[in-house]
């Protein structure tokens, strides 16, 4: 069993020297949400009024109602580089050491997807102390009580973001592949507008795809775990589109079964 | 008689092509055998399959007794590892790589920092431990992932064209350096190549070509069998093109 957890530190330890080895990677992923927060969310403050919805017990600033959906949004920049790291390891030559190593083959993706989620999780609560920062009001507690939604949201989007990377083979098709998966996600989900709002605006069908989009659960988890609460259906989704991406993903990674190995691939 | 390697009637097809028809061979313990055979005769195909990225059609590959198809990790744990194209991540260091490969072996971080510095020291590569292997030389750059596949004490090393972007001198030193290695430690090693001067010295030669064994044996043998002055001769009439348009 310590040989298991050694392999998870060696992995974890790897992914963690590269990622603040990439200054451009570190900067981005603050001043990219800590931007949407002070010009976007500064902008609209007066356009967006949010009205009592669950978890808020009173009416919200704008940017109170942002933080959870920039939350998700760090969450799912560092889950699409976590498989561009996939990527970039079939294209250094580095995923056939993984893939040769003596574990199973699911454990090897999953120690990748924990590295991922860390450094998700790291981000995002270095996120939340420059909104805590910017003036956006939470109580204090969030910063503990929000951990396990963004662990478990962390996993989800890592999870289909090692998805995208069975499927994706070169780095150069990638970005083109992350802008179709990250700005849908975001946009058609609750992360800048409350649904009955859209849905007052008439746009019903955005309404419907932001229903069935994982990363809205995601952050509707988010969302309530700021405020300690458990939003059980966002939980169940969340899990369960992280579970099935795990396990889609592990079979695309498996030379018995998935299509990697039949089409001599790594 | 323990193999370190036993392949038996290993069959693999891309669509109509025939990668690999019905190969069996073994490779006894401490002996180096060479896969030699042109490019597309098969040779990374097997080896994809012996390190389990890909899996055969049909056949059987057994490293010390273990079947790896049944037992991947126990398998796996038995085999150093050189492929073909160099594994190292480039930004970080020499130490780091080895570091992060003995991780992934169950080792401890001291002990593999213990490996490291004694494998890095032993192909002469201390100081550049700490340089990002981005700036290492072709040269340099395999000697650390040959340093990396024998810090787990392998029972039995495969090579994937390791001298592939070596210049002449780097190559004849890499050479002697596996074929020294697999003498004094009773190694087992599988040297897969196109290039005959590598594996003159090889305990046995398995020439392969389109898919097939056309010849078996040491160098001495080979040359006997085909009537021939020079492993290289003999290379090049084992894998003739005939009127049927396969080897001789």
């Amino acid at each position: 069993m310590i040989g298991w957890i050694r392999a998870l530190d060696a992995v974890v330890r790897r992914d963690t020297l590269r990622f603040f080895k990439q200054t451009s990677r570190l900067v981005s992923a603050i001043v990219r949400p800590a931007l949407w927060l002070l010009v976007f969310a500064a902008g609209f403050q007066n356009v967006l009024g949010v009205s009592i919805t669950p978890p808020y017990e009173t009416y919200i600033p704008y940017d109170v109602y942002m933080v959870p959906g920039l939350l998700g949004m760090v969450l799912l920049f560092q889950g699409m580089q976590s498989s561009l790291s996939l990527v970039f390891d079939r294209e250094v030559g580095l995923l056939r050491l993984l893939l040769t190593s003596p574990f199973p083959r699911a454990y090897l993706l999953f120690v990748k997807l924990v590295a991922g989620t860390i450094l998700g999780v790291l981000q995002a609560l270095v996120f939340l102390a420059v909104a805590r920062l910017a003036g956006v009001d939470f109580p204090d507690w969030a910063f503990i009580t929000v951990i396990p939604a963004l662990i478990l949201g962390g996993f989800t989007l890592a999870s289909l973001g090692l998805l995208l990377s069975v499927y994706v083979k070169r780095l150069e098709n990638y970005a083109g592949a992350m802008n179709f998966v990250i700005f849908p996600s975001f946009f058609f989900s609750t992360a800048l507008y409350p649904l009955w709002k859209i849905a007052e605006s008439g746009a019903i069908w955005i309404v419907y795809v932001a229903q069935i989009n994982p990363f809205t659960s995601v952050v509707e988890l988010i969302r309530f775990a700021l405020y300690g609460q458990i939003e059980w259906k966002a939980l169940a989704i969340t899990f369960a589109t992280g579970l099935i991406a795990f396990m889609i993903a592990a079979r695309g990674y498996d030379p018995q079964r998935g299509m990697l190995g039949r089409k001599g691939q790594e | 008689m323990v193999y370190a390697l036993s392949i038996d009637h290993l069959v693999k097809r891309y669509g109509k092509l025939t990668a690999l028809d019905a190969i069996s061979f073994g490779v006894e313990t401490g002996q180096v055998t060479a896969l030699l055979g042109p490019n597309g005769a098969g040779k990374t195909t097997i080896f994809q399959i012996m390190t389990g990225l890909f899996v055969a059609d049909s056949g059987r590959v057994a490293i010390l007794g273990v079947d790896i198809a049944r037992d991947p990790v126990a398998a796996l744990k038995q085999l150093g590892i050189v492929f073909q194209q160099s594994a190292l991540d480039p930004d970080l260091t020499a130490r780091q790589n080895l570091i992060f490969h003995g991780g992934l072996h169950g080792l401890s971080r001291s002990d593999s920092a213990d490996r490291a510095a004694h494998w890095l020291a032993m192909f002469g590569l201390s100081d550049v431990a700490t340089k990002p292997c981005r700036q290492l030389s072709g040269g340099m750059k395999r000697r650390v992932e040959l340093a990396r596949a024998l810090m787990t004490d392998p029972a039995l090393l495969l090579l994937d064209e390791p001298t592939q972007g070596l210049d002449p001198k780097s190559r004849k030193e890499l050479v002697e350096t596996v074929f020294g290695l697999a003498r004094q430690r009773g190694l087992s090693v599988v040297w897969a190549t196109h290039l005959v001067g590598e594996v003159v010295d090889a305990d046995t030669i398995i020439v392969l070509d389109h898919g097939r064994i056309v010849g078996q044996g040491n160098a001495a043998d080979l040359l006997q069998h085909t009537n021939t002055a020079s492993l290289e001769d003999a290379f090049l009439a084992l894998t003739a093109p005939t009127e049927e348009g396969q080897a001789a």
